[in-house]
């Protein structure tokens, strides 16, 4: 039995709506008309027809608002970034997750909080020494300093640990009467077993790395590793002191940075609720 | 970040599994990756940032000096400091209180609806993918001094807005920029957590309280607190340190008179300002802060999972 729904709820939900929705809507069909009519009539509703010159631009021109990088290397780039943080985190929490659930060995509980303290600070404070730690490492400028550092916290590891542990224990037993060692077992079993779940954490761990901003930042100076979200940076500095900026052009790039992970939440919503909220990010 | 709610309940208290693989080398060889990302990025930058806050830098790269506290109590003692601390506390309030209560109130909404459901919780979760440096920039466009339609909206009140220039005008759009941009996480959550209410519970609650209100209170509240606690220390942590990449976006290279956060005097002078030392000393206190309340958050939990 529900609640009988009155008028005035859905009044607030479209409200609600509106007001997440709208800014996006007006984004995307801003950028499909030219800077001066924006300069002169404001932000629009619905599309022009300037919008395949816009973003032919925007993703094969040299120069404008960067020097050397074209919006389609920049997509590349967080593309790179996305996926590379994704499948880097998948691979390198199950690998300790599986170890600390399935392993009785001595310094487990060391190493849990070893691993675990990491919650505690996020990359933002330290973000000094960590830069000064990539710059002895000569990694400035490159796709493994870009991605490795992000890797350096526990979020995937305590989840797959925990979904480890819900994994009954009869099936280790099994295996283990079939003459299955540790690696066979996480190759053959656990991992066909976790494909759900690796699938939910792949959702929340791309747009993570896709969003990441003041990390690219730093680590790049050479335009050819810029991110879409190091774009956003670069156009705004352009704009500073030009007469009419090339408003359509920047929410073009607003528009490519936010497609992906957009897409991928609205395709798999069902799944990225559940590594949502079952992963706490 | 901090974000695990059943982090406490798994402690390593509770052995994993009754069987267990009995081997000495190969859970290292599993591990070992992990640990050592985790000891070249975290725990060598974050010893880094401890012992660089007692020393002062010189800019010029001729060593460093011992400085004892100094770093700590020039940061203290300034009065921009305490300003932009003062900034900080009242941003993140602001932020904290405003999405959850509209994410809560949209939830709460989202819930009763049979029909078009789905149409409502898509529209409303969808801007969650929106990374902060883009809708920063939206929002930029949004409060523009020549065509920005907020701006415009003002005018017909007869205000004259300034984003990037007034004080209160810039703090008043990044609120409402990191408001935007953390509803549909918290609407996710709160969602999640009435749908886990079980039906002979509402019905109960139908039948005791006929006013919406007091159900709403006695009943569906309660219920929803462990959510909202977790929500509250993660709405913190993010209006504090989230949000870096909206206040970056927005105030631009331009943070001369404009409002901003903790975490971005700690980019600003440690890059932009070369005060390694100092920068390093607000690390460090920012750090103490953020593990204060990560800590409140597992404590609040254990309670919840040994009395609840």
């Amino acid at each position: 039995m529900m609640q009988r729904l009155k008028p005035f709820d859905h009044l607030i939900l479209i409200l609600g709506a509106l007001f997440l929705c709208m800014p996006v809507v007006m984004a995307f069909a801003s950028s499909t008309h030219t800077a001066i009519d924006i300069h002169s009539n404001g932000l629009y509703v619905t599309p022009g027809s300037n919008g395949a010159e816009t973003y032919t631009k925007v993703l094969t021109q040299r120069g404008g608002f960067t020097g050397e990088v074209t919006g389609l290397t920049m997509l590349m780039n967080s593309m790179i970034l996305g996926v590379g943080f994704a499948v880097g985190k998948i691979v390198l929490s199950m690998m300790a997750a599986y170890a600390l659930v399935y392993f009785r060995f001595r310094f487990a509980t060391p190493i849990f909080w070893v691993i675990f303290t990491t919650l505690l600070l996020p990359l933002e404070v330290r973000i000094m020494p960590s830069y000064q730690v990539m710059s002895e490492l000569k990694l400035l400028n490159t796709y493994q300093g870009l991605i490795v550092p992000l890797l350096a916290s526990a979020t995937g590891t305590f989840f797959f640990r925990q979904f480890f542990k819900s994994v009954p224990d009869e099936l280790l037993e099994a295996a283990r009467i079939d003459g299955a060692g540790p690696v066979k077992f996480f190759i053959d079993i656990l991992v066909p077993l976790s494909r759900t779940m690796m699938a939910a954490i792949f959702i929340i761990m791309f747009i993570y790395g896709w969003n990441q901003y003041l990390w690219p930042m730093l680590m790049t100076t050479d335009e050819s590793f810029f991110t879409l979200m190091r774009g956003i940076k670069t156009i705004l500095q352009v704009w500073v002191g030009s007469q009419i900026p090339d408003y359509n052009e920047a929410f073009a790039l607003a528009v490519l940075a936010m497609v992906p992970p957009l897409v991928v939440v609205l395709v798999f919503q069902r799944m990225f609720i559940k590594g949502l909220t079952e992963s706490d990010k | 970040m901090a974000r695990l709610r059943g982090f406490w309940e798994g402690s390593s208290r509770n052995p994993a599994k009754r069987v267990q693989f009995d081997r000495p080398l190969t859970p290292w060889l599993f591990v070992l990756p992990q640990l050592l990302i985790v000891a070249i990025f975290f725990y060598w930058p974050s010893v880094q940032a401890v012992t660089s806050s007692f020393y002062l830098e010189d800019p010029f790269g001729f060593g460093s000096t011992f400085v004892g506290m100094d770093n700590y109590t020039d940061a203290i003692s300034s009065r921009e400091y305490r300003r932009i601390a003062g900034f900080t506390a009242f941003f993140a309030v602001m932020v904290t209180a405003l999405s959850l209560s509209i994410g809560l109130l949209l939830a709460v909404k989202a819930d009763k609806v049979i029909r078009g459901a789905s149409a409502y919780k898509t529209a409303l979760i969808a801007v969650y993918a929106i990374a902060p440096p883009v809708s920063g920039l939206i929002g930029m466009m949004f409060f523009d001094m020549h065509m920005g339609p907020f701006t415009e909206m003002a005018a017909w009140f007869g205000y004259e807005m300034k984003v990037g220039i007034n004080y209160n005008d810039t703090a008043f759009a990044l609120i409402l920029v990191a408001v935007w941009k953390q509803i549909p996480y918290n609407f996710i959550f709160f969602l999640s957590g009435l749908q886990s209410v079980p039906v002979s519970v509402r019905e109960a609650a139908l039948i005791d309280a006929r006013s919406g209100w007091r159900r709403f209170k006695d009943i569906v509240l309660p219920l929803l607190a462990p959510t909202a606690f977790f929500l509250l220390i993660i709405n913190i942590t993010y209006s504090l340190f989230d949000t870096f990449a909206i206040i970056d976006v927005m105030v631009k290279d331009k943070p001369a008179n404009n409002p901003m956060t903790l975490v971005y005097k700690v980019y600003l002078d440690g890059f932009k300002g070369n005060d390694i030392g100092g920068s390093s000393a607000q690390s460090v206190i920012l750090m103490v802060v953020v593990a204060a309340l990560t800590v409140a958050q597992f404590r609040f939990l254990e309670r919840r999972v040994h009395y609840g």
